[in-house]
């Protein structure tokens, strides 16, 4: 008798409240749907952010403008667009590399469960 | 016969091809093909002729995608994948143009 | 590296979803976007269709990208120009396009395209 070993695919997951949720390989969720605060509280503890009122603004900036133009902003676009709605004081880059150290781009639209932004490296 | 058009009637030859050459039953526009059926383009009067020789219809969640809801032509058929298998199970013979 | 600002053109002449041409050149119009060029949008042949307003892809269960045509603005990218003539042959208007462009005759849309530095055709 053949035996055929078939090799387990393993497909990136995180694990919150003892629900298994798909990522990719950097973490992002795959699945928009999945995504709740819990599991960004999860995912922005893997970033070591500590998430404060400031940062969950962001974050739902960032999820309202998905949901209106289907595209994460490049973080220039972010900026400008954040200094429009809540002011200049969070409309500038400092501002938001101070929440988002590695980039309020990749950072913050992976806390958001969005896909990272186009043409991000 | 069913024929299956899938291709843009302003890209591609395959509608006037198959209105030429076959000679009735049914044709289904899938796809990009459905832009063949818009009110007020540049092929309604050529799907109006093609009405009295075959059954014309048209995949409606490609119409939908395409924002095109409410212009397809009368006397086109708007239809759902339900009946897209009919069409090819009730068929006795089906033809995809490429 | 030249600080010379070009007159880059995307000039879309495919319908949406049927092909990946059209979600593939507005990808790479967003990433121009960054490098802070002169770049317009050509539409015209099937491409008014990328345009059209109500799209609504659940039945085909694919992405609609047509409200990223909306964020295009928000990118500094304003120029936007679509054929005349191709959109009457589709029985369509400027109404029932989804984003404010400018309507060229074919005529307009040549001189446009003679004017660029760079042509990228999609």
């Amino acid at each position: 008798m053949n035996h055929y070993l078939i090799k387990e695919i393993e497909i990136p997951s995180i694990e919150v409240n003892g629900k298994s949720y798909e990522t990719d390989e950097e973490g992002y969720l795959v699945n928009l749907g999945d995504w709740n605060m819990d599991v960004a509280e999860y995912i922005a503890k893997t970033e070591n952010l500590n998430m404060t009122e400031q940062h969950w603004e962001v974050i739902d900036f960032l999820r309202k403008y998905y949901d209106e133009f289907q595209i994460a902003p490049a973080v220039r676009v972010l900026t400008k667009a954040i200094g429009k709605k809540l002011g200049p004081e969070k409309g500038n880059s400092q501002y938001l590399y101070e929440l988002f150290p590695y980039g309020p781009g990749k950072q913050a639209c992976k806390v958001a469960g969005l896909p990272k932004p186009t043409g991000c490296i | 016969m069913l024929h299956i058009i899938n291709k843009s009637p302003f890209e591609n030859s395959t509608l006037d091809s198959c209105l030429r050459v076959a000679k009735g039953g049914d044709i289904l526009l899938i796809e990009d093909a459905i832009y063949a059926s818009v009110s007020g383009g540049a092929f309604e009067s050529k799907i109006r002729e093609a009405i009295g020789k075959f059954k014309v219809y048209a995949l409606q969640p490609d119409v939908e995608a395409r924002g095109l809801s409410g212009r397809v032509m009368e006397g086109v058929t708007a239809v759902g994948y339900d009946v897209f298998v009919d069409l090819v199970a009730t068929n006795e013979n089906c033809q995809s143009w490429l | 590296m030249s600080e010379e600002i070009k007159k880059f053109m995307f000039v879309n002449r495919k319908a949406p979803y049927g092909t990946i041409y059209a979600l593939e050149s507005l990808e790479v119009v967003l990433i121009t976007a960054a490098f802070d060029q002169d770049v317009s949008l050509a539409f015209l042949d099937d491409g008014v269709y990328q345009l059209r307003k109500g799209q609504q892809t659940k039945g085909i269960d694919t992405k609609n990208f047509s409200p990223t045509y909306r964020a295009l603005e928000g990118y500094d990218i304003e120029k936007l120009y679509v054929e005349k003539e191709s959109l009457e042959a589709r029985g369509l208007t400027e109404e029932d396009l989804l984003v404010d462009v400018t309507v060229l005759s074919r005529e307009e849309m040549g001189e446009l395209m003679d004017e660029q530095d760079v042509v990228l055709s999609f």
